[in-house]
């Protein structure tokens, strides 16, 4: 039977989170192990189909995002290194490097005048740090302290924690947040939720990921510039996702001819040598952004709506995993006075 | 001011690109008073117009919206562009960007008169963007625009007034066309000094956009602008080569004047 006439019953005690992001999962995870019991559905038929998580960087940057954006971005993001660090074991702790060509070296001062925590480098640090970027950059700002994740592989970790908690994943489940009968439903559908959250726009993005067989890098790399900055972040293998793009648009559609000669063009910018690398994939997706761009827990009745996680999902998930948790604690009753079956049951 | 018959009161007109947030862009239009804003179409939009939501939010702010055909390279494209500009914002108004090099962002005098030209027959409010160059201005003026909008120095490159000379002359050529300074300031006394010259208005984005304080320098804009004209209003004095004593000299010889 196909999955959006399937039946949808669930069990009336526990928590209910719509949707398998990175929203969904950590919200998730945060619940349960504060010892709720939870369940999870998922309208795609696997970890990643339709989600715009699967298409993240996965930079885990709180004091380079300081350009261009609130400081509670920071304040809330810094935590999540340390979140991801004990739920998944291949949280990369090697900083970020931000890099810029000679003529846009003003654009290096004006991200330096906005950020924190970071160290201003020569040539030579740059070489050490990256061998790839010798002789190619003479100044250049080192984030030490930052670190990244691969967002699928962070994803699956999650999953795989659910799992081992007893925590069920219902793929290929349509569920709508108001027709579900539960103590506590988190709504976690991203820019599906625009229904509840009128307010909620998307914010469009493309990236690349390609291989080669020349470049390495063990950080995050960003190139600033004035129209076009640009990231590039190391998968392994040679492998590296190259993001994003931000435009005002709520379109699904394929990658344009512009976006993707921007990104690429950057990245041969970045080391000629990535002329010569594989493309594996092409994508686009929307990020769903509350009008001041900054991620939300927000409450309707007894729906929680973490939401407009915008370019800053893997960042602060954590931090609206931990408001979603602090709000049951508040909306539901005591753990110890509820119904056992509200309360995590650990698999045998 | 009036720009096509419509009476404004505030001489500073705000793009909508590069803000940090919506919600940041509209405290920046509310601080500094802006009663109009620009939109980038091409930009925004991608395909099926799905520019939708954020356009929307524009619109609630409760401004008039001068489209804009930014990133346009020839004047089919801008045309194209200057029709759905029209469908969606309801407007004749549109401002005419022609660019020739993606690099400079220069515009394309030759292809924005044509372009001025086939958009005025067809209804439109014109606002170019041009050069300070008067021979192009005065083609845009027969074309049929009534406002000129010429840079005061490179998009994006926050330099100033390039060329006060070739602005004031300009000005002394078109005492009744609206001269708006479009593009390349970076702090308020580039505008105060553009407002000086007896321009009628300047327009602002990456300025305020990506100052550290949007909000807080779109109003630190919005007052240089107000005294710019207020001081054009009040007839400065003209610069001399000696030094005017402002008290008497009775009693010592003059120096001669």
């Amino acid at each position: 039977m196909p999955a959006k006439e399937r039946e949808f019953q669930v069990s009336q005690s526990r928590i209910i989170v719509v949707g398998a992001g990175v929203a969904g999962l950590c919200c998730a995870l945060e619940l349960s192990e504060r010892g709720y019991s939870v369940e999870v559905v998922e309208r795609g038929r696997t970890l990643g189909d339709g989600c715009c998580s699967w298409m993240a960087g996965g930079m885990l940057a709180p004091w380079c995002e300081r350009a261009g954006t609130d400081p509670v971005i920071a304040a809330r993001g810094a935590p999540s290194i340390a979140w991801w660090t004990r739920h998944y074991p291949g949280t990369v702790h090697e900083g970020t490097l931000v890099v810029a060509h000679p003529r846009d070296t003003v654009e290096l001062t004006r991200f330096a005048d906005r950020t924190e925590r970071y160290e201003r480098i020569d040539g030579a640090r740059i070489a050490e740090l990256e061998p790839d970027l010798a002789g190619r950059f003479r100044q250049g700002l080192f984030f030490a302290e930052e670190a990244h994740v691969d967002p699928r592989r962070a994803l699956m970790a999650l999953a795989e924690a659910l799992r081992r908690r007893g925590v069920p994943i219902r793929f290929g489940t349509e569920a709508s947040p108001t027709g579900i009968q539960a103590p506590l439903v988190v709504d976690c559908r991203g820019l599906a939720a625009r229904e509840a959250l009128t307010d909620l726009r998307g914010v469009r993005g493309e990236m690349l990921v390609i291989r080669s067989r020349d470049v390495r890098f063990s950080r995050p790399v960003r190139l600033l510039h004035p129209r076009i900055p640009l990231y590039i972040v190391p998968r392994g293998d040679g492998v590296f996702m190259v993001g994003a793009t931000m435009i005002e648009s709520d379109t699904r559609s394929g990658p344009t001819v512009r976006s993707t000669l921007e990104l690429l063009n950057a990245a041969y910018a970045l080391h000629p040598a990535f002329a010569e690398a594989e493309i594996l994939e092409i994508n686009a997706d929307v990020r769903p952004a509350f009008p001041d761009n900054i991620p939300a827990v927000r409450r309707i009745g007894r729906t929680l709506h973490p939401n407009g996680l915008y370019r800053h999902g893997f960042l602060l998930a954590p931090d609206l995993a931990r408001q979603v948790a602090d709000s049951a604690a508040e909306l539901l009753p005591p753990l110890e006075m509820i119904d056992a079956d509200l309360r995590q049951r650990r698999p045998a | 001011m009036a720009f096509y018959g419509v009476d404004l009161k505030s001489r500073l007109l705000l793009g909508t690109a590069r803000y940090p947030s919506p919600k940041i862009l509209a405290d920046a239009i509310q601080s500094s008073g802006a009663e109009v804003v620009t939109v980038s179409l091409r930009r925004e939009s991608g395909p099926e117009r799905s520019g939708q939501s954020f356009w929307a939010l524009v619109r609630s702010m409760g401004v008039r919206v001068l489209p804009n055909t930014a990133g346009c390279h020839s004047v089919k494209e801008a045309v194209t562009t200057a029709h759905m500009a029209r469908e969606l914002f309801d407007t004749p108004w549109i401002k005419l960007e022609v660019i020739r090099d993606d690099d400079t962002l220069q515009p394309d005098v030759f292809g924005l008169v044509e372009a001025a030209r086939i958009l005025t027959e067809e209804g439109f409010e014109v606002f170019p963007y041009t050069t300070e160059d008067l021979s192009v201005a005065d083609r845009l003026v027969e074309a049929g625009s009534r406002v000129l909008m010429p840079w005061g120095a490179p998009i994006g490159s926050a330099r100033g007034l390039n060329n006060v000379y070739g602005l004031k002359a300009l000005r002394a050529h078109f005492p009744d066309i609206p001269l708006v300074v479009d593009a390349g300031l970076g702090v308020p006394s580039h505008a105060a000094a553009a407002m000086e010259l007896g321009y009628d208005a300047v327009l602002l984005n990456t300025a305020v956009a990506e100052a550290g304080d949007p909000v807080a320098m779109a109003k630190a804009f919005a007052l240089a602008i107000e005294a710019g004209h207020m001081a054009f209003k009040a007839q400065p004095m003209e610069p001399r080569d000696m030094a005017v004593p402002s008290t008497p000299t009775i009693g010592r010889a003059a120096l001669g004047d």
